[in-house]
This record gives structure tokens, sequence and C-alpha cells, in this order.
């Protein structure tokens, strides 16, 4: 049907439609927001979608303005804490789903079972023991103090996408490479790696997602801007007088946290469906 | 496709071994005590964060819910076993009320994201090769998004002073400039699925695209010779062999929905009755610093993701195992 290419019109207009209503659900409320980060204080009550005149003032107000404070900082935290997070996670998730592809051992099961139900675990429910812990011993509202969470919820998913990825690969090439007069460290990084490197990839920017996105550990372990991420930040955004609300502000920071989303996305649709469906249903 | 590489690869270890000429069974088990050994050192680590991060609090909580404690009056603390669960259970007014939304939001937000969730996945799957990326795309920002950023993004759409929502469809009965989406039940627990719906829709999305995939082209053409409908393949074909993909995908997200927090907090943080059973955990302990109570309703939550699990795996026979087949490590 579709698939040799050649539409009649109804056909060729029945896609244009249904890409165009697809789009639109997945990019109008982003547009929504993106118009009102270039509202001017008078305009967002205008009640209307784009703003009636073009303003930089509140990417001005969170990045060189008042918000600086509030915003850099926690756009700092957010950086810093996620992309370690995610570094910890796959690393340790590598050499897990290594394992559990590669080795013969007791306890594989036990491993994958358990990262299925940290993954399903709720959070809120952990909350509570860990910020009274954190408090205790010197975690709390501390970049290790969000770390050490965010593990929970990157290594599940980083094990069973990088276990499926590793099932897939052809381990024989390594002993084929050895053959061939390789020393084992030379075949597993001349055969193996190249290989194995897409999937660490794909993997690295999913965990990356899910760190980026956390709230609940975010508002609940942290109070202050030492540690405060992005979105538990936004939260606690003021406007700039109390008669003002931050919705501006909160537009702009909304968009700048967004960008490396869409970036990512752009750059690596294919690598993020492929990891996300091969974690989760494969036959 | 995963299962014939590593039967090969496992019997050609295994032949190797035996072919050995000194190779008994005691060199065998050696050399699988070292595999082992292997094994738990380079999966150990991984194993054991993720049990520390969670077995060991939710121990605490259940620990904690069994005591009269706040962090106000720390030295106040005594056991009152389980009458913390006692006070929670006769609270009609909060806990039932809370469950109930919960339940609730998990129930239309699930059958809502299956609905559209298939219709997306139908509509990748018959792409042509050209558009299909570009849907993907798409698709994945809201994916991608942060929830805290998409609950802005839709109330700032609805909200009285800054939306556009009531202007656009002010000729809707019902809507006009003074609807205030957020005051009553009914309109803000709309708003709060929509943003739920539309960022997790497309994670449905893609896992039922993965299950129409497997679904064998032969039987669906065999089904067209036949002169089967449209709708006959899908309700005699296509959906029978993704039955396992949907309960998964079913499963998934209705333990996510469960758990919602995010969307709540920003749009209402739980006015016009739309606290959920997430955000009264957290505004009980670390809000209120009531540590016991908070613990308890922590606890309960817990139990009630067990139970869903359970029920699912009990009487729909989902088998999450079966995606990464944790069983075929055998």
């Amino acid at each position: 049907m579709a698939s040799n290419g050649k539409l009649t019109g109804r056909q060729r207009l029945g896609w244009t439609v249904l890409t165009v209503v697809v789009l639109l659900y997945a990019l109008f409320p982003v547009a929504a927001i993106l118009a009102t980060s270039f509202k001017t204080q008078a305009d967002l009550g205008n009640a209307s979608f784009l703003p009636s005149s073009w303003t930089w003032e509140n990417y001005q107000m969170i990045l060189v303005g008042d918000a600086q404070g509030l915003f850099l900082t926690a756009l700092r935290n957010s950086i810093g804490i996620t992309l370690i997070a995610t570094f910890i996670a796959v690393v340790l998730a590598t050499l897990c789903a290594y394992a559990i592809a590669r080795l013969d051992f007791p306890g594989k099961k036990i491993i994958l079972g358990s990262a299925l139900a940290v993954s399903i675990f709720p959070v809120i429910s952990v909350v509570t023991p860990l910020f009274n812990l954190w408090r205790n011993i010197g975690l709390y509202d501390t970049w290790p103090g969000l770390i050490i969470p965010y593990l929970s919820l990157t290594l599940p998913i980083s094990i069973w996408t990088l276990a499926a990825f590793f099932r897939q690969i052809p381990w024989d090439l390594e002993q084929a490479a050895q053959v061939d007069g390789a020393t084992q460290w030379q075949a597993f990084r001349r055969a193996i790696v190249p290989l194995a490197m897409p999937g660490v990839f794909t993997t690295a920017i999913i965990a990356f997602f899910i760190a980026w996105n956390d709230f609940v550990y975010g508002i609940s372990l942290t109070s202050t801007e030492a540690a405060r991420p992005v979105p538990a930040a936004l939260a606690f955004f003021t406007g700039a007088s109390q008669f003002e609300e931050p919705t501006g502000a909160i537009s702009a920071a909304a968009i700048v946290v967004t960008i490396p989303v869409v970036v990512l996305v752009l750059l690596f649709q294919r690598q993020i469906v492929s990891g996300l469906t091969q974690g989760a249903v494969k036959g | 496709m995963t299962t014939a590489p590593e039967t090969s690869r496992r019997q050609k270890r295994e032949s190797s071994g035996s072919s050995q000429p000194k190779g008994g069974t005691k060199k065998k088990s050696n050399r699988a005590k070292s595999e082992a050994r292997l094994g738990w050192l380079i999966a150990g680590p991984a194993f054991f964060i993720m049990l520390s991060v969670t077995a060991y609090p939710i121990v605490q909580a259940v620990y904690d819910s069994l005591f009269s404690f706040r962090l106000t009056a720390p030295d106040d603390r005594s056991f009152v076993f389980l009458q913390n669960y006692l006070t929670i259970f006769s609270d009609v007014e909060v806990f039932w009320q809370a469950l109930g939304v919960t339940l609730f939001v998990t129930v239309v937000t699930v059958a809502v994201e299956l609905i559209l969730g298939f219709g997306l996945a139908l509509v990748m799957h018959k792409a042509l090769k050209r558009i299909r990326g570009a849907l993907r795309t798409a698709i994945l920002v809201p994916y991608g998004i942060i929830t805290v950023v998409s609950a802005f993004a839709w109330y700032y759409m609805f909200d009285i002073n800054s939306g556009f929502v009531n202007n656009w469809f002010g000729w809707v009965p019902g809507i006009d400039s003074d609807l205030d989406w957020f005051a009553n039940f009914g309109t803000a627990i709309t708003i709060i699925m929509a943003s739920e719906i539309w960022k997790t829709t497309p994670f449905i999305a893609l896992l039922l695209l993965a299950g129409l995939a497997q679904v064998p082209d032969e039987l669906v053409e065999a089904a067209k010779v036949d002169g089967a409908s449209w709708r006959q393949q899908m309700t005699r074909v296509i959906l029978p062999n993704m039955k396992a993909a949907i309960m998964v995908a079913v499963l998934f997200r209705a333990l996510d929905a469960f758990r919602i927090f995010d969307n709540v907090f920003i749009m209402t943080n739980g006015s016009a009755n739309t606290e959920v059973l997430s955000l009264l955990a957290y505004r009980t302990s670390i809000g209120r610093l009531e540590i016991g109570l908070g613990s308890a309703v922590s606890v309960i939550l817990f139990i009630c993701v067990l139970l869903i699990c359970f029920i699912a795996i009990k009487f729909f026979k989902v088998d999450l195992a079966s995606g990464t087949d944790a069983k075929g490590g055998k």
C-alpha cells in the first residue's frame, strides 16, 4: 500500500492531513509556551496565542537580570547532577548488562527482576526516609544527595536497554579477531566496542531524559539553590513584585531547559526509538 | 533473533570446554565458579546501588510508619503500632478522596492513551519512509520534555489570566472569559489529565509500534486475500497478535499514572479536590514534617502499586519479563 511510494491524490491528501494532525498534537503545547515566553509583562493578559509585540525581556530576566541567581544556579545544578548521574548509571549498567549478556552466572534473573521492580517503585514512597537519612548524614541539599537517588531512576532502564542491545552483538567476532592475531583487549576494542557504542550512547540519552525530568527528588531533598535543579526551582519562581505573576520568566526558563531535549531528539530520533522499544518490548 | 546466536555460542563454549584434553567436571565447575564470581563482580555494583536506594528506604518507611513522629517535635516520638494507618483509613475527606482521584486519573489517562497511542502507532507504522522520521521526531518531543514544563505549558494555556483558550473557545457553551478552569474539580482534573496524556502517549505509541512490527505480514496478507475487512483484520489478526505488547504498555503506564505528582503539584497543588496519593504523602511528610503519618501514606501507596502489579500478572497474565527475556538468560 503506502510502501510503494506512489500515492493517489486522495491518499496524498489523507497523509498530509494526518501528518499535520500529529505535528500539531506533538508541538502545539510547546509552541504555546514558546509564544508566552516572548510576551511582555503587559501582554501576558492579552488572551491570545501570540504576543502583540515580541520581546526578549523574559530571557534577559532569567539569564542576566533579577532572576539570574535563581535560574542560572538551578541550571548549573541540573546540568551537573544530571550528567554525573547519567554517566555513573551508564558505566555501571554497561558492566552489569555485559555480565548478563555474556556470562553465565546464577542470579541473572534476580538482577533483571529487581531492575524491573525498582523501575515501578513509587519515588514518593522512598523520599521520606531518604529526606530523614540525608538530613542526618549531611547529604541533604547537596549534589550527591540527588545523584544517588537519581541512580535508582536511571539504572533500571539502562540495564534493560543495554542488556537487550548486548544480546544482539555477534560476540563471535571477538574470537574471530583473536584468531586473526589480535590480543584479547585489541579484539574487544576493535571488534566489540564499535558495535556496543551505539547502544551505550542511546542508553545515555534515555537516562539523561529521565534524570533531567525529575521533580519529586528535586523538591524534596533540596532546600536552597545549593543543589536545587530547574524543575524544582520553577515551582519556586516568584514575580518581580508581589503583584506580578512570574509567567514570563517561568515560560522562558521552561524553553531554555527544553532546548537540550529538542536538540537530542532532532539528532538522534532513530536511536532513541530503537532504544526505547528494545528495552521494553522485544520478541 | 537473540536466542539463535546465544545458544550457538553457548554450545560452542561448552564443546570447546569439553574438547580440552583433561577438562573433567572439576575443571568445568571451577570455571563456572570463576565465571559466577566475575559476573557478580561486574554486575554487582549496579545491583547493590539499585537495592540500597529503594529497598532500604522502604523498610525504613514501614518502620517509621509505626511511630508517632514529627520532625518539629523529635523527642515526642512514640510507638503507636498501626494507629497511623487507622487515622489515614478513617479520614474519608483526605485519604479516600485522594485514592479515588488517583484511581480515576489512572483509569482515564491509560484508556485515552491506549486509544490515542494506538492511532499514533498505526500512523507511524503505515507512514512513508520520508515522513516517518518527521513524525517520530515530533512525538519524541513530548516524551523527552520535562513533566513540569508540560504542566506549565498546559496551565498557561488555560489559566484565567494568561490563557488564550477562553478567548478562542468562547463560542462553546460553558466557556467564557470568566471560566476559571482550575477552580473546580471537573475542569481542573481534565487539564491535569490532558497534560499527563500529552506527555506520555508517545511512550505507549512507541511500545505499540514495536508490537505492530511483530505482527507477521503473512497473516495480514492472508486475511486480506480471504476478503477480511479492515475492521476484521484489526480485531481478528492484528490486535490478538499484539496482546502481549498492549498488556505490557498498559501495566507500565498504569503504574506510572498511579504515581502522578508533578502535574497536580504545578497546576492546582491539590486544590479543587484534585489531591492525589503522591501529593498527600509529600505534603504530610515533607510539607508538615509528620514523618510517621507520611511514611504510612507512602507505604500504602507502595502496597497499591504492588497490588496493581499482582492483579495484572495474576489475572491478566502480563509477562513483564517476556520483553527483555529475563527468563531467556536461563
